[in-house]
């Protein structure tokens, strides 16, 4: 249906339009680019500048509410030691972000492989494999987590793994589920049939119909990986102080939720916009991406005469 | 399809039987129970009985040869806290999480399914966008942050529902089963979406069209049903994930579910009662995977599990 709208308007659809004015075309899209890149100088500039300050107690600005009471460092309010709000979320940003990515970039490549190989070999090794998946998933996170964290140490890159290996059974099973589905098509008979081999058929038939699928989970990945990296600080077994992370700031701030409601809400806030900000560029990226999709960024004002 | 079923259930013994000794070995490395059980000054003879009334004294292997031969016969000992049957404690808090998880998830799907297949019937519409942003917007909230502030907004200040507890009570499930919801529901409502517009741009729709099918049932019945697979995976595994014990919400809204007994045995090295409950929750994920693939193959009959 869409198709066919797209074919009647098509006189006005300009093509090749830079990927900024695209952008610009998806107001939601370019917002959270914006946030995105505020967030990146906080990663660059932030612990350069700033790490001095976000570990610099106070007691007489202890817990102080937002404003400018105490300077524009203190603008989001400080915490009970009278360390300034701000300055620590720009810090944590750093770890927050690094530590969601890697995890589910290695999720994502691990879980993906281990699909398509399951989905389209099936028989014993996809047996094996997605008993494996069911053997992880059903292997409680927060004891894998426990069990990592104490054997090695509480370290960035450990808990990075955690997360990684507690998220890698659903994009194995979602890989394997398309996969099965797939490898009956006709398109995927014709490659066989004209001789390709498994891993061609695999890479250049089979990978791009499921991207955009893995994509969405991906990203909406990304703010749950978030989520539970703060969940593990907040069971008190994730990044330990003095490393600052959104999640940890969160959790610290609960036990004062009625006396200073600013010191858990901000910090959660900033994760939301971050989660929000991912998945709302994904989105835009997968308009673009989808040639059916994609004359609504090219011509957005045919979209409201179409109506 | 019964020897399916059964080929199934002996794959997933063996998964679970790994598990079970993966949990017992790395309990163990986790640190040592007579350490944290007894006060800080309690003295060698004192720790060492305490070692030989929990086993703990037995070489690691002794100590899980014995183990299973009492799990055999239906005895997964006392909780080392309280003397108490473990699994009497694992089977007494199950059911609330079960109760929340299946109470959340099917509100999930509905809602999920009814907003994700109508903003897919015309992608780009206000009703596309705004159903978009919103399920990203739900999706992208941590659940921990969204229920303390639930809790200050709900509670605190208006005061309309209490801060946390568990009863009967609809007022008690409010707070929880909307929390619950937000996450899982914006995540499905992608999939659905994402879905559903390949469902509704295939042949199968057009013919339905042709042949003067009312909108609602080819949404509903037809694309629906072609678009479910990926739907059903996300769904399940959103399922799992409650099934393990929900611990965020169970302990911020002070229920006494599986999530709450686990964390807290865990952090007290209470090996018996943890082993108890990964065995019963792992039994119940195990199930709930065969059940997913039996609809698998009800939705789609060109898959076919031999």
């Amino acid at each position: 249906m869409s198709t066919a709208t797209a074919d009647q308007e098509s006189v006005q659809i300009r093509r090749g339009l830079p990927w900024y004015l695209l952008l610009w075309r998806d107001k939601f899209a370019f917002a959270s680019a914006i946030w995105f890149v505020l967030l990146l100088s906080f990663v660059l500039l932030g612990p350069a500048f700033l790490n001095e300050t976000a570990i610099r107690l106070d007691l007489s600005a202890r817990n102080a509410a937002p404003g400018f009471e105490h300077g524009w460092l203190y603008i989001f309010g400080a915490d009970p030691l009278g360390r300034p709000l701000l300055p620590r979320l720009m810090v944590g940003a750093r770890n927050t972000l690094a530590i969601a990515g890697s995890a589910v970039l290695i999720a994502l490549t691990v879980g993906g492989i281990l699909g398509m190989i399951a989905g389209y070999l099936g028989g014993l090794v996809g047996a094996a494999i997605m008993r494996l998946a069911d053997v992880i998933s059903s292997f409680p996170s927060l004891l894998l987590a426990l069990v990592v964290l104490y054997i090695l140490e509480p370290h960035v890159m450990n808990i990075v793994i955690v997360l990684a290996i507690t998220r890698t059974a659903i994009y194995l099973r979602v890989t394997r589920a398309e996969v099965l589905e797939l490898r009956e098509r006709v398109f995927v008979d014709a490659a066989r049939s004209l001789g390709g081999s498994s891993t061609h058929i695999l890479r250049t038939h089979i990978a791009p119909m499921i991207a955009p699928m893995l994509a969405t989970i991906m990203t909406v990945d990304f703010a749950s990986v978030m989520l539970a990296e703060s969940a593990l600080s907040f069971l008190g077994i994730g990044i330990q102080p003095p490393e600052i992370t959104w999640g940890l700031m969160v959790s610290q701030g609960r036990n004062y939720l009625t006396q200073a409601w600013w010191l858990a809400f901000i910090p959660g806030l900033a994760i939301t916009l971050t989660a929000l900000s991912a998945n709302l560029l994904s989105s835009w990226l997968r308009t673009l991406a989808d040639p059916v999709q994609r004359w609504r960024l090219e011509a957005p004002k045919v979209e409201k005469a179409a109506k | 399809m019964l020897r399916y079923i059964g080929r199934r259930a002996f794959q997933s013994a063996i998964g679970l039987l790994i598990l079970f000794i993966a949990v017992f070995f790395l309990a163990r490395l986790t640190g040592d129970p007579a350490k944290l059980m007894l006060p800080i000054n309690a003295d060698e003879a004192l720790i060492q009985e305490f070692r030989v009334r929990e086993g703990l004294d037995k070489p690691v292997a002794e100590q899980f040869v014995r183990y299973m031969g009492n799990v055999l016969q239906g005895d997964f000992g006392h909780s080392m806290r309280r003397n108490v049957s473990a699994l009497d404690l694992v089977l007494t808090a199950y059911p609330v999480t079960l109760q929340l998880a299946f109470i959340t998830m099917a509100i999930v799907i509905t809602a999920a399914c009814v907003v994700g297949s109508l903003a897919a019937y015309r992608p780009g519409s206000p009703l596309d966008r705004a159903a978009t942003v919103t399920s990203l917007a739900t999706a992208s909230s941590p659940d921990f942050w969204v229920a303390i502030t639930a809790i200050l907004l709900f509670a605190v200040t208006l005061r309309w529902l209490p801060t946390s507890g568990y009863g009967l009570d609809i007022k008690y499930w409010i707070l929880p089963v909307g929390v619950l919801f937000l996450r899982p529901f914006g995540m499905l409502v992608q999939v659905v979406r994402a879905s559903m517009i390949n469902a509704l741009s295939s042949a199968f729709v057009k013919t339905a069209r042709v042949k003067g099918m009312s909108e609602g049932r080819i949404i509903f019945v037809h694309a629906l049903r072609n678009a479910f697979l990926p739907i059903i995976t996300v769904a399940g595994d959103q399922m799992v994930g409650m099934l393990n014990g929900l611990v965020i919400i169970e302990t911020i809204f002070g229920f006494p579910g599986i999530g709450k007994l686990m964390i807290d045995a865990v952090s007290a090295r209470d090996f018996p009662v943890v082993q108890a409950s990964i065995l019963v929750t792992a039994i119940a994920i195990f199930t709930l995977f065969i059940v997913i693939d039996l609809i698998y193959v009800a939705l789609d009959p060109r898959i076919r599990h031999t």
